[in-house]
């Protein structure tokens, strides 16, 4: 006892600044927050509610603004459902097989992730087009991709290829094999270990890249905006109609249409946020690239 | 349920691999009910071998026999195997009965059990392998003894003809593994079933296994019981793997046994073949350096050189005689049961290692001479 006594006084811990210095850093921390982050968001429900409920309600009475609505949601019910399929797809070949040219796919798949939104739009009017490819064959077939539903689609998948595949690879890599081979030596079929130990092992790591490809499927504005021809109506997707509604000065309507989609953005946010905290250990495992 | 085993054959299994694992031209017979462990260091090809039994990987040659029938092209679930993973592999979403039910509900409908019956067969089990109680847990909940169980029991439910565990006490700690493996003898007994165990550790092996099976750079070594593997090893490899060996480089000279040029007295047995290539060599036992020995060996052999292999427990440590081998001891450390003494002998390059009592006082540095009461030679 009385040798601990006479030991110096150590700080609480050696890694504690002084109390001005963290006052400063925290001040300085919160103060970015809230100007880029919580700001903008405060922005956008506050244009749009400017006016009032029922204007902000009447915005949406639009056609235009229902049919962007609704072309959104489109895009997003084809795009994301395939982008899971593709996704579990490709991380089940890298993480379970060797191959050759695996890196190369690995890098492949991070594509859309390093090259612009615009470029990856301009390539899908290249290829299908009226000047390009296959636009002349596609439009004597009566096919139309570009400005049309399809190109929409193709453009939005390209962008979003990434997001479940990439929560995939590491995470199936990590779990191995074992688990299916012991499914398979207890005489099961391929398919049904893959249903019964493959999925239930996936299923916050795929839940979790479902919910962010989704909101940048919701989101895309740059491949979309080369592809669609912004026809009011008919290939306005939400993002796009935001900007034609700004560019007409009709702030209120664009920034009621805006919230909707910051919204969508935060309801996300939230989901990912109670998947982290319920199943945090879970995911916790997931090595993030 | 004694014999409702199967007889397995493996011939000249080759597989190659970028990795280590590989196998190169392994046979070996598996007899019905029996116990038998796959031992041999990491990369010696004992797992890949294993998994060849089980269909989880394909030979690139040889074949594989289920009693009389070719099972090479079988795939793993027509096999009819029971496979424990190192690692256990269960179904961490499953509680424990959902796993030990698993391979009776992917069952085609046709040969599927009735529910009641399912839930009937996997509380025998659980029974069988001491778990009840703990059917609803999940296996993150269980301890690794209990994990262990949870794969064995079902792995036994789809009533396999034979059963292969995949280093199944290595993550355990060293008072479940003991408990465990009794239990696993216990259990074979009751049930039978033909078992393969790969382990790398040889007590493991020795006492748990009717035969052993000892593989190195894939090439199977030997294969034999505990005793003979033990004690008529058929390799160098063999005698160090299977217990602690230290050895001493030999000339055989013409009967006699010489260290460094100078003759010396041990019992032994093995071969030590000439280098001239005179075949067969010195077989059997025999006084090395007593005169008789000389002449018997003399009759046929040309000088040759080799290793002269010795277990701590057969040199005895004592005051230097004549025609012993003498060295100084470097080290005298204590294990469970005694002490183990480490003695250099000659230039100090060649260290032997011998088991003393706790009451013999050996000081650092002390000479001694070692009575070796049982060795074996190799020619090099």
């Amino acid at each position: 006892m009385r040798n601990r006594d006479r030991q110096p006084k150590m700080p609480a811990s050696v890694t504690t600044e002084s109390a001005s210095a963290r006052a400063v850093l925290i001040a300085l921390a919160l103060a970015f927050l809230v100007l880029f982050l919580i700001l903008p968001v405060v922005v956008v429900f506050g244009e749009a509610l400017r006016k009032g409920v029922w204007a902000y309600l009447a915005t949406f009475e639009d056609p235009d603004a229902r049919a962007a609505i609704w072309l959104t949601l489109t895009v997003a019910a084809i795009a994301v459902p395939l982008n899971m399929l593709f996704g579990i797809a490709a991380s089940w070949a890298i993480a379970k097989f060797e191959f050759r040219g695996k890196s190369l796919l690995v890098t492949l798949i991070d594509l859309p992730f390093s090259i612009s939104p615009v470029v990856s739009g301009l390539i899908y009017v290249l290829l299908f087009g009226a000047h390009g490819y296959f636009g002349p064959w596609l439009q004597a077939h009566g096919v139309e991709i570009i400005f049309a539903l399809p190109g929409i689609v193709l453009a939005t998948i390209f962008v979003t290829f990434p997001f479940v595949a990439r929560e995939l690879i590491p995470l199936m890599e990590e779990q191995g094999n074992t688990d299916e081979e012991a499914a398979l030596t207890l005489g099961a079929s391929g398919l049904r270990a893959f249903m019964t130990v493959t999925l239930p092992n996936i299923r916050w790591g795929l839940l979790y890249g479902v919910l962010l490809c989704n909101a940048r499927a919701m989101g895309e504005f740059g491949a979309v905006a080369v592809v669609s021809g912004h026809i009011r109506g008919f290939t306005d997707t939400m993002p796009l109609h935001v900007e034609i509604l700004y560019n007409e000065y009709n702030f209120a309507a664009a920034f009621a249409m805006a919230s909707v989609l910051t919204l969508l953005a935060l309801v996300t946010l939230v989901a990912k946020t109670l998947l982290e905290i319920h199943y945090g250990e879970a995911l916790a495992r997931t090595p993030r690239v | 349920m004694k014999g409702a085993g199967l007889r397995i054959r493996v011939v000249d299994i080759a597989k190659e691999f970028g990795r280590t694992g590989a196998l190169r031209g392994v046979s070996l017979e598996i007899r019905d009910g029996e116990l038998i462990a796959l031992l041999g260091p990491s990369g010696s090809g004992k797992t890949t071998l294993l998994r060849v039994i089980a269909g989880l990987e394909a030979p690139n040659a040889g074949r594989v026999f289920f009693g009389d029938d070719d099972a090479t092209a079988l795939p793993v679930q027509k096999r009819r195997i029971g496979f424990v993973f190192q690692n256990y592999a269960l179904f961490k979403h499953l509680s424990v009965q959902d796993n030990v039910a698993y391979g009776l509900r992917v069952l085609p409908a046709a040969g599927r059990p009735p529910k009641a019956q399912i839930r009937k067969r996997v509380q025998e089990l659980l029974d069988l392998v001491q778990l009840s109680g703990l059917e609803d847990r999940f296996p993150r909940q269980l301890s690794g003894g209990q994990q262990q169980r949870v794969a064995l029991a079902r792995a036994l439910a789809v009533d396999p003809r034979v059963l292969l565990l995949d280093e199944p006490f290595g993550a355990l700690d060293a008072k479940v593994r003991k408990d465990l493996r009794r239990w696993l003898r216990e259990l074979h007994e009751r049930t039978g079933h033909t078992t393969v165990f790969v382990t790398h550790d040889q007590e493991e092996a020795l006492e748990l296994a009717d035969r052993v099976a000892i593989l190195n750079s894939g090439k199977l070594e030997q294969i034999g019981t505990p005793d003979e593997v033990y004690d008529r090893p058929a390799s160098p490899f063999v005698m160090a793997f299977v217990g602690d060996t230290s050895s001493i480089p030999i000339v055989f000279d013409g009967g006699r046994l010489l260290y460094q040029g100078q003759p010396f007295r041990a019992e032994f047995e093995g071969t030590c073949q000439a280098s001239g290539g005179v075949q067969g060599g010195i077989e059997g036992r025999m006084q090395g350096g007593a005169q008789a020995g000389a002449e018997a060996g003399a009759q046929a052999r040309a000088p040759g050189r080799g290793r002269l292999y010795l277990r701590p427990k057969d040199v005895e440590v004592g005051v230097p005689q004549a025609g012993q081998l003498v060295g100084s001891v470097v080290n005298v450390h204590r294990t469970a049961a005694g002490r183990r003494a480490q003695i250099a002998l000659g230039d100090g390059d060649t260290i032997v290692e011998a088991e003393v009592t706790l009451t013999q006082a050996l000081r650092v540095g002390e000479r001694v001479g070692l009575r070796l009461l049982k060795s074996r030679a190799f020619p090099e």
